[in-house]
């Protein structure tokens, strides 16, 4: 059973080389461009990991994060915040408000994969 | 026709309406409505205007022409110094001041000696003075009687004695009401401000009548009086009585202030400092008025009853007489009532008040009697005492009126009173305004004054009556020719007025400060002094508080207070008190120096200073304070009141220091968390195109077997990610450098035409590349405005493609427009793009905040050109903003000044 | 320091303007009749007018 992957940022080049990059590590991947397609695609493509930036328009990571634990049936999801401000209180409220894993940009390709797969028990 | 009882029946009938008019005073002032209006205290100083004024002033400008005019003129240049007035009623409130021989007695250590003295020199000077009201009015009904050939005694008694009888009663009853001295009568003043209202209506009815309806007018009269040499002589003044001219001015100038009636309504009846701004001119006014008619009055006198006619004292009555104007005539006698009853009606009530606490009071306080009885309460007696001083002072003045009849002593008695008061002003001024004015100097100076006053002026008036002989005036006493009483030390020349003031006045002046100069205050009158001559700058409650030191036992001092103000009003008081110091009652106030200057103060209110010290000290035992002590205690105060006024000011150069720091602080926080903000930021834009670099060349750099179109499709992202950091950082340090005012500026000529048109050209492949048409309606040259031309390049390229980055392609359309006006060139960049919602339009100029849809063009833009394009435009003194709705494209627009053609 | 309050200060010059003007040598200055009136006469009582109306200006435009 392949793991599904849901990727939300607001950046093209980086969902493209997101999206690259977990695929050829062999999980199904999704891509969202901002917060309320992310919590659309969540819905509709139930990932069992979402990759979420936290700087987007609309609605931002911490939104997206809170809204997807107040929800029960999301139980089992796993969220790895992406953030390009590297300030500890950022880690902090990420983590505080139910975020599994915390990554700052720019991350090394290699220690993600390893995390994410990790983090879902493959590999 | 006038009958004795007609005139009987006039007269009362019109102290009855000074009765009803005291009566409705009192009721209001009870009922807390008080009618002492600004204007009714002016009025009533016209109290000075006696029936010496309303009878008598015609009586002295036929013979001395306008020099009457010195008694009015003196009053009118002494009430503008408004400044002295002030100062004598602040003191006067402050210590609690009755009368002026209170005043005198408390700035000079409480002194009962003082006291006494003033009080027999105003008794001496002052009872004649009442005598010769009651002339006035006993001649006002001659004149009247004589007129109409009949006369009357009631119950065999004369009518003066009746109107004094009179007059004794308004005065116990409307003057002697409260204990407390220092409650104002307002009935009474009512009353006397209402009598001067009559008197100045019945005097120039008078004039009038007798200036227009039986001479021709002014001209006419001065004119008919200039043909004969006698009445000439009155038109002018003789300049070789320059001296008296002068001396008369300085003497009703200080009588003004310093006659005990005049003390009692100027300070004592005061309700509110403010109402001197009236009276300092309208009662001068009141009294030009009075004195227009006045030589007119006595030419007309002189021209109708001829030189030895008739007493040019009564002419204000004979002249209406003997034109069959009976009515004006009744009208001038009530004037001249009224004129005298004022007087005598304040004189008595300051008189009795002055008698009672500086004569009586002392004797009764050291007599056994007093001692022995310990009468629970005194007030009774106290109120007693004064109504009996008053029916005594108006008896006495009664009597001298009999003894007196005709006699010189009483008619020359008006100067002679004015100088026995001018006797006060050294005390006085000096206590006001010099600190090392002593008691000792004040008993010289006024012993001194008074000893003169009495051997050249009151024992030669006496003489002249024939009382006594008159050796001593023609020959000097014992013979001795510089002892002449009139003529000391062989000064002659002076009319007696002049040379008793010049005399008194160098021996009360000259034994006054030699003597203060030689002697040592003692520790009461320094502490006084203070309080005297620093009124408006004492600080009551703090130095009082030192100024005494000893034991006192509560219940002795209500219990003097009881004793002399009554039970009622001594409780009355202390809730009063207490409530001041913010205590339920005085039982639970201590003993304290504040309590003891309270009793103090209440009990001078009713007994007089002097005799209100010695009954405190006859219940506290107080620890006697050194002057040295006293002395160091003002000194202290002085220095400590100089010392905070110092910290204060310090202490607000503190706070606003305190306030600066707190705001720049404030600022800088700001800055700081700003400056936060934007690093925090500018990582975050500088992280992201990195994050792409990053990823994707590691996935190259790992994975050589990469497809190929990936491959470029990846280095094409690199390249792109780090092309838009660069311009990144440029723009960044671009911004930091504008912002920190380092930026590089080449300001010149720059054809704006040139710039757009330029602008246009280098970016029409990127429009034609997405097909969006682009077009504008440039002049071949110009404006021209002074600028830098790359950055304004700068501008008009970031505007242009901000425009092609948010129009559609294929359908968009970019218009460029270019106008000058006002003094402004201004270009447009219109496009038919999303345009911006209110918000956004405030928004994009902020950096790092883009509009529209990032999604798709964020790697193109930085969310610095804007806020960077603004600040140039800005720098050139322009502007830079957007215009738009959304749905209806955007019209960003900037303008540049145009250079001021020079002249 | 409090400053002297200016109204009294006013008053007071009145009044120092006041001797010289109402006194001795100035006062033997008017001389004659003017229409028919003794000169002194409109003298002595135009300058006590004047100082009373300066006095009335002074005083109630603003309180002492």
């Amino acid at each position: 059973m392949t793991k599904k992957i849901l990727i939300v940022d607001d950046e093209p080049n980086i969902i493209i080389s997101l999206e690259f990059l977990m695929k050829k590590e062999g999980f199904s991947v999704a891509v969202a461009g901002d917060g309320e397609e992310a919590l659309a695609k969540v819905a509709s493509f139930a990932p069992d990991l979402i990759l979420l930036d936290v700087m987007m328009p609309k609605k931002s990571g911490f939104e997206v994060c809170e809204a997807l634990r107040a929800d029960p049936s999301n139980a089992g999801l796993l969220i790895v915040m992406l953030t390009a401000k590297g300030r500890d209180t950022e880690v902090a409220k990420g983590l505080a408000i139910g975020a599994d894993a915390y990554v700052t940009k720019p991350f090394s390709t290699k220690e993600l994969v390893a995390r994410v797969k990790t983090m879902l028990g493959v590999g | 026709m006038l009958s004795g009882w007609f005139i009987a029946l006039l007269a009362t009938g019109y102290l009855g309406l000074l009765f009803a008019v005291a009566r409705f005073g009192d009721a209001r002032a009870d009922a807390g409505k008080s009618i002492i209006s600004a204007n009714v205290y002016a009025l009533s100083l016209a109290v000075y205007c006696t029936s010496w004024t309303f009878y008598g002033s015609v009586g002295r400008a036929t013979s001395g022409g306008l020099s009457f005019l010195t008694i009015y003129i003196g009053p009118t240049l002494m009430l503008l110094c408004v400044g002295v007035i002030i100062k004598m009623i602040r003191i006067s409130k402050a210590q609690r001041i009755t009368s002026i021989a209170d005043f005198i007695a408390s700035r000079y250590g409480k002194s009962q000696l003082l006291a006494g003295m003033v009080t027999v020199i105003a008794v001496i000077g002052v009872v004649p003075y009442i005598a010769l009201q009651l002339k006035a009015m006993a001649a006002s009904v001659d004149v009247l009687l004589q007129h109409s050939g009949s006369s009357v005694e009631v119950w065999g008694l004369d009518s003066t004695f009746l109107i004094a009888v009179i007059l004794a009663l308004f005065s116990i009853l409307f003057g002697t009401r409260h204990l407390d001295a220092t409650e104002r009568h307002e009935g009474m003043v009512a009353a006397v401000a209402f009598e001067s209202v009559v008197k100045i209506i019945a005097f120039m009815a008078v004039g009038i009548f007798v200036t227009y309806g039986m001479f021709g007018g002014l001209g006419d009269l001065f004119q008919r009086a200039a043909a004969s040499a006698d009445m000439e002589r009155l038109l002018h003044l003789d300049s070789g009585r320059a001296g008296t001219w002068t001396a008369l001015i300085i003497l009703s100038g200080l009588a003004i202030i310093f006659l005990p009636r005049q003390f009692q309504i100027i300070v004592v009846e005061n309700v509110d400092e403010s109402h001197l701004k009236r009276a300092v001119w309208l009662f001068p006014l009141y009294l030009l008025l009075i004195n227009i008619f006045v030589l007119p009055l006595a030419l007309g006198g002189l021209l109708h009853f001829g030189a030895q006619g008739a007493n040019p004292d009564t002419f204000v009555l004979t002249l209406p007489l003997a034109r069959g104007a009976e009515a004006l005539a009744l009208l001038a006698f009530i004037g001249g009532l009224s004129a005298a009853t004022g007087m005598v009606i304040v004189e008595t009530i300051a008189l009795s008040t002055m008698v009672c606490n500086d004569l009586v009071m002392p004797w009764l306080l050291h007599s056994t009697w007093l001692q022995a009885e310990k009468r629970q309460d005194l007030s009774g007696l106290l109120i007693g005492i004064r109504r009996a001083a008053i029916a005594l002072i108006l008896l006495l003045g009664y009597i001298y009126f009999r003894l007196a009849g005709e006699a010189y002593a009483l008619v020359g008695i008006g100067l002679i009173s004015f100088t026995a008061v001018a006797q006060f002003a050294p005390a006085m001024f000096g206590g006001m305004y010099w600190k090392q004015g002593t008691r000792a100097g004040a008993v010289a100076g006024l012993l001194a004054g008074f000893v003169v006053w009495l051997y050249t002026l009151l024992l030669p008036s006496f003489a002249k009556s024939g009382w006594m002989p008159s050796g001593f005036v023609e020959h000097g006493l014992f013979g001795l020719g510089w002892l002449k009483a009139q003529a000391l030390f062989g000064l002659g020349g002076l009319d007696e007025i002049s040379h008793c003031l010049w005399w008194s006045m160098l021996a009360n002046m000259g034994a006054y400060v030699a003597v203060s100069l030689n002697s040592r205050p003692d520790a009461v009158e320094a502490s006084q002094a203070e309080r005297f001559v620093d009124v408006f700058r004492f600080d009551a409650r703090n130095a009082e508080a030192r100024l005494w030191r000893g034991k006192a036992s509560p219940d002795a001092l209500v219990g003097l207070l009881e004793r002399f103000l009554g039970a009622a009003r001594a409780r009355q008081q202390l809730a009063a008190y207490a409530l001041s110091r913010q205590a339920a009652g005085w039982r639970n106030l201590p003993a304290d120096a504040d309590f003891v200057q309270f009793a103090e103060a209440e009990l001078a209110g009713a007994i007089g200073s002097a005799s209100a010290r010695v009954m405190v000290a006859s219940v506290a035992q107080e620890e006697d304070l050194g002057l040295e002590e006293v002395l160091d205690i003002l000194d202290e105060a002085t220095q400590v009141r100089a010392h905070s006024r110092q910290l204060e000011a310090k202490q607000r150069e503190l706070e606003a220091a305190t306030n600066e720091l707190r705001e720049a602080n404030e600022r800088l926080r700001e800055l700081d968390r700003m400056k936060d903000d934007f690093i925090s930021t500018v990582t975050h834009e500088l992280r992201t195109p990195l994050t792409s670099i990053r990823a994707l060349s590691e996935m190259l750099h790992e994975d050589p077997r990469l497809d190929l179109a990936d491959r470029s499709r990846f280095l094409g992202i690199i390249v792109n990610e780090a092309e838009r950091l660069t311009r990144l950082i440029n723009q960044i340090l671009d911004m930091a450098k504008m912002e920190s005012g380092r930026a590089e500026w080449t300001t010149g000529a720059v054809d704006l035409g040139e710039v757009v048109r330029e602008s246009m050209a280098s970016l029409e492949h990127l429009f034609r590349e997405k097909g969006v048409a682009l077009a504008g309606n440039i002049p071949a040259s110009g404006p021209v405005v002074q600028a830098d031309r790359d950055r304004l390049t700068q501008v008009m390229i970031n505007l242009l493609s901000n425009a092609v980055k948010f129009v559609p392609g294929g359908a968009g359309r970019v218009q460029v427009g270019l106008s000058s006006a006002a003094g402004l060139v201004r270009v447009e960049v219109h496009d038919n793009g999303p345009g911006l919602t209110a918000e956004e339009c405030n928004v994009i100029f902020e950096k790092f905040r883009q509009g529209g849809n990032t999604m798709t063009d964020k790697p193109q833009g930085t969310g610095l050109g804007l806020p960077i394009s603004r600040q140039i435009v800005e720098y050139f003194g322009g502007n830079l903003w957007v215009e738009s709705e959304p749905g209806a494209g955007a019209n960003f627009i900037f303008t540049v000044p145009l250079p001021v053609p020079e002249e | 320091m409090k400053r002297a309050n200016p109204i009294r200060q006013r008053l007071a010059a009145l009044s120092l303007l006041g001797v010289p003007l109402l006194t001795y040598p100035l006062l033997s200055l008017p001389s004659g009749t003017w229409g028919g009136i003794p000169a002194t006469y409109l003298y002595l009582f135009g300058v006590w007018a004047g100082l009373i109306a300066l006095a009335a200006w002074v005083a109630e435009r603003r309180g002492i």
